[in-house]
Order: structure tokens, then sequence, then C-alpha cells
């Protein structure tokens, strides 16, 4: 269907860094958030922040949230590929259970699936007596590796969804080609599939990764310290109110804006063809 | 193909586990959800309640700020947009539970100091009202991006024929933009909608009792964790079962008389 040349300059106000960025407004604009953020560290009270104890657990805290974000991006993308292959290609006795699974994950609140494993697993595990003995568990004991599971299953259910539009996405000529030149089955996926497949879903991996994002400070209710708790604490120990919410908001803009940068730099990287 | 993995969660034999190693029979089980004063099947059953009135009010809160958001975002003036696209950057980037936070205190304590400041007393803002205020704020970011996609996949020459006619703005809107924007909206109102439907959830975590926090309650006062969890789980799930049903019959009547659906 044609389109209009009027839709075209109404499609496109996404404000870029062109030569035409800084209009007057924007000047204006920057200026009141430029006195807005002068009056925000002037007036309110920042002086916990200079107590040494409290920019330990602060930078704790990030670090927390950086690898657990990081830790379960790339262990639920390992579940997300299989679980989406299972839903594109796989015969029904294997596409029903991962369905059913991206339809549990999704349908539920995280902050449920986390309770439940965390109090569920956690009120279980001690009464079984090979389990407090062996090895795992002062690991088993701590809450973190609930925090990853959750997570985990999280983005699996979420990418999976993803994954299988972008399997079934790719044009089935190429596979066809690939099979027609005698490539195994194992070497067709490894190197025609799931590099388009992954090509595709990179903008949506994206929006995904800093959805998880988003998601993690849920696992401060299941007393894992990462810079939401931290934050929590610091209100606690100091009845500031305000403020150690707005470093909060400062820090996860902070790294949303490194995943949106980082995910740019990814999909420049990826050669496409234009005709 | 073989690369397909079976889910690696297996709650059906951490239950048998429970049962054999806690002796709780199914009976017991369904005790604890019973309706009657012992049971929590009840106050299970409110907090859904609340829960889905919350998600309703939310969900109708955010597409009213979405509509004026999308209108603000293609029609307005330059500073409207920037100011539109300054609102749904934060939100899309901050995490729910620290915009709750952030709101909720500054909405309380904001209109507490205009109430003092006008001569009224101060009053206690329900967790109710905070609840479905914060979240329309959330789900307005998101529904102003989807109803924006929306109208734009309205041909333009319908809404020019429409001006061309003589048509005031809002029976424009009425009788042209919203009849034929409803079939491309409504896949991502439905997702929106879910969103809120577990967002509610999030609500717990500043102490309102809507099904997550009680559901909480009851399995640490009866220490019978994965029932109730897994009770409350299925309670959400048949919302979103019933609320995807809902949405596709819907889309299927907006989609009426169209030729080729989705194939633009």
């Amino acid at each position: 269907m044609p389109e209009l040349p009027f839709q075209q300059s109404i499609a496109t106000p996404e404000p870029t860094l062109t030569p035409g960025f800084w209009a007057p407004r924007r000047i204006v604009m920057a200026a009141i958030a430029v006195v807005l953020v002068l009056w925000c560290a002037i007036s309110l009270n920042w002086s916990w922040l200079a107590v040494e104890r409290y920019q330990v657990l602060i930078l704790r805290g990030i670090w927390t949230t950086s690898w657990l974000l990081v830790v379960t991006m790339v262990l639920g993308m390992l579940l997300a590929i299989p679980l989406g292959l299972a839903q594109a290609a796989g015969p029904w006795w294997i596409a029903a259970p991962a369905r059913a699974f991206c339809g549990l994950i999704r349908g539920t609140p995280l902050l449920l699936q986390l309770w439940l494993l965390y109090y569920g697993f956690g009120s279980l595990f001690p009464s079984i007596p090979w389990i407090r003995e062996s090895a795992i568990w002062p690991i088993l004991r701590q809450a973190w590796p609930y925090a990853v599971l959750a997570l985990t299953l999280s983005v699996a259910g979420y990418s999976g969804e993803v994954m299988r539009g972008a399997f079934k996405g790719v044009p089935y000529g190429q596979l066809e080609a690939a099979k027609a030149m005698g490539m195994p089955r194992f070497t067709v996926f490894r190197r025609i599939w799931l590099p388009q497949a992954l090509q595709r879903v990179l903008p949506t991996l994206g929006g995904e990764t800093v959805l998880t994002l988003k998601a993690t400070p849920l696992v401060a209710t299941i007393t894992v310290v990462d810079i939401y708790a931290v934050s929590s604490r610091i209100r606690q120990d100091t009845f500031v109110v305000y403020e150690p919410l707005l470093l909060l908001a400062i820090v996860y803009m902070a790294i949303a804006g490194v995943i949106v940068l980082l995910f740019r730099w990814l999909e420049s990287r990826v050669p496409v063809k234009t005709a | 193909m073989r690369w397909g993995e079976s889910p690696p969660v297996g709650p059906a034999r951490s239950i048998a586990v429970q049962i054999m190693t806690g002796g709780a029979l199914l009976a017991s089980t369904l005790d604890l959800l019973a309706f009657s004063p012992p049971g929590w099947g009840s106050a299970l059953l409110a907090g859904l309640v609340k829960s889905v009135l919350i998600a309703l009010g939310a969900f109708g809160l955010g597409l009213l700020i979405g509509i004026g958001g999308a209108y603000g975002k293609l029609y307005g003036g330059p500073v409207t947009r920037d100011l539109l696209a300054v609102y749904t950057t934060i939100v899309r980037a901050v995490p729910e539970l620290v915009l709750i936070l952030i709101l909720y205190f500054a909405l309380t304590s904001s209109i507490n100091n205009l109430l003092l400041t006008l001569g009224f007393e101060r009053i206690q803002i329900s967790g109710f009202v905070a609840g479905i205020a914060v979240l329309g704020v959330v789900q307005g970011a998101y529904a102003t991006e989807v109803l924006r996609g929306a109208i734009l996949s309205v041909p333009s020459g319908q809404i020019e024929a429409a001006r061309a006619m003589g048509m005031p703005p809002l029976m424009l809107a009425w009788r042209v933009t919203f009849p034929q924007m409803l079939a491309a909206a409504i896949p991502g109102l439905a997702n929106l909608w879910l969103i809120a439907t577990k967002d509610t959830a999030l609500l717990a975590v500043v102490g309102y009792a809507e099904l997550t926090l009680i559901t909480r309650q009851a399995a640490s006062t009866t220490k019978a964790f994965f029932t109730f969890f897994m009770a409350a789980g299925l309670l959400y799930l048949t919302i979103s079962i019933f609320s995807t049903l809902l949405f596709s019959r819907l889309e299927a009547w907006a989609r009426r008389g169209q030729v080729r659906p989705g194939s633009g």
C-alpha cells in the first residue's frame, strides 16, 4: 500500500543528535534541567553520600545488580534458544510443553515466582537430610541462587517467545539451500539458522535486557543486597526519604543507558544489506 | 528436529515431595484453601478482586494518559513533544518498583502540602487510590507509544478527507481515527493489560494487601508455601488466559471487514 508523503512528516518526531537538535527551546529546557539538578544537589540532603560505609555499600550494590543482570541474561538466553526452537520447529510433544512454560512464566508475576522459589524451596530443603549434608548446602542457604534461578526462568520465558518468532522469521529458502548443499542439521542450525535469528532479534533483545534490569530490584525482597536494598537500608538508617530514591533512579537510568548504547553498537556491527 | 528442551522446573514433583515428607494430604491442602474462616480461600479471592480492580483502574488511567500523550506526540508543539519524550523515556528506564516508591511518597506528601497550604486537613491517601495513580502513570507511558503507533497506522488520507469535510477534531477522532486504529492498537493494549495485572503484585512491596501479599501472609502463617503460591499463580494465570481470549475476540471484532489482517 503506497504511503502518502504527508505521513512521513508526522512520523519523524524522534529527536536525534542532528545539528537541528539544539533548537532554542531545547537550550531553554536544558537550562531548566540544569537548574533543577543544581537545586536538587544544593537544597536536598546528600550528606549520607559522604559516609564511607555507605559508599562501599552503594558500589557493592551496583556490582550485585550488574552481575545479576549479566548472568541471568546469558543463562536465560541459553534456555530461550532451545525453547524458541522447540516452539518454532519441534514436534508437538516438545512444542506444547515449551509453549506451556512460556505461558506460565509470562502469565504470573515475577514477584510471585521469586517468592515461590525462595520461600517454597527454602522451607523444603532444610527438611531433607541429604541436602543439608551435601556440599552445596552452604550455597542453597543463601538467597542469591533463588534470585538467579527466578530471573533466569523469567528471561527464558519472555525471550523464548521472542526467539520463536525469530526462528520462524528466517526465510525457509535459506534452510533449504543449506540442506541442499548437504550440510548436517546441526551445522545448518549453527551457521545459518541461529545467526540470522539472533540478528533479527537484536533490537528486541535490547528491550528485554532493560526489562530484566527493571525486574532486578525485586530480588531485594528475598534479602539479596542489590542497589535497591542498599538504598532502602540507607533510608531506614538515616530517615532521609527522597534522596536515596533519586540516586536509585539515576543509577538505573545510567545502567539502562549503557545497555541501550551497547546494543546500538552491537547492531551497528551487524552488516545490513540495503537494496 | 531434536533440539527442543522440556521445561526445567518441576513444581508437580516438589509438591509430591512436600506431600510425602510433610505428611500433608490432599484433603488438608483443600482445607487450607477452603472458603470458611480456617481456610484462606475467601481471603485470596478478596485479594484477587482488589488486584483486578487496581489493574482495571490503572489500565483505564493509562489509556487516558496514553490517548493524550499520543496526540501530543503526533500533533503537539515541539515543547509538548520533548516533554512527552522525557516522560516516556524516564518511565521506561526506571524500575516500576522505584517509581512506585517515588510517586507514592511524592504524591501523598505533595497532595498533603497542597491541602495544608489551602487550609484543609491533611488526608490519608488510601493504598488503593495511590496504587491506581502510580501504576496508571507507568501504564500511560507505554500506552502513549502503543497508541502513537496505532494512530500512525490509520491512512492519512482518511483523516485529511474528514478534515476537508470540516469535521471538528473531537468528532474526527471519535468517528474516523479511533475505529480504524483499534485493530492496530489492540495487541499492544492486550499486552499492557497483562502487564498491569502483573504489576499490581509490586504493590505488595509497599505493603498494600493485594493478592500476592495476602498469599504471602497465608503461606507464612500456615507454612504451606507451595500450596498458596501455586494457588495464587493459578489465579493470575486464569486472568491472563481469559483476557488473552477476550482480547483476541475483540481484535477479530475490530478487524471485521478488513481484507487481509496485518498485511498493511
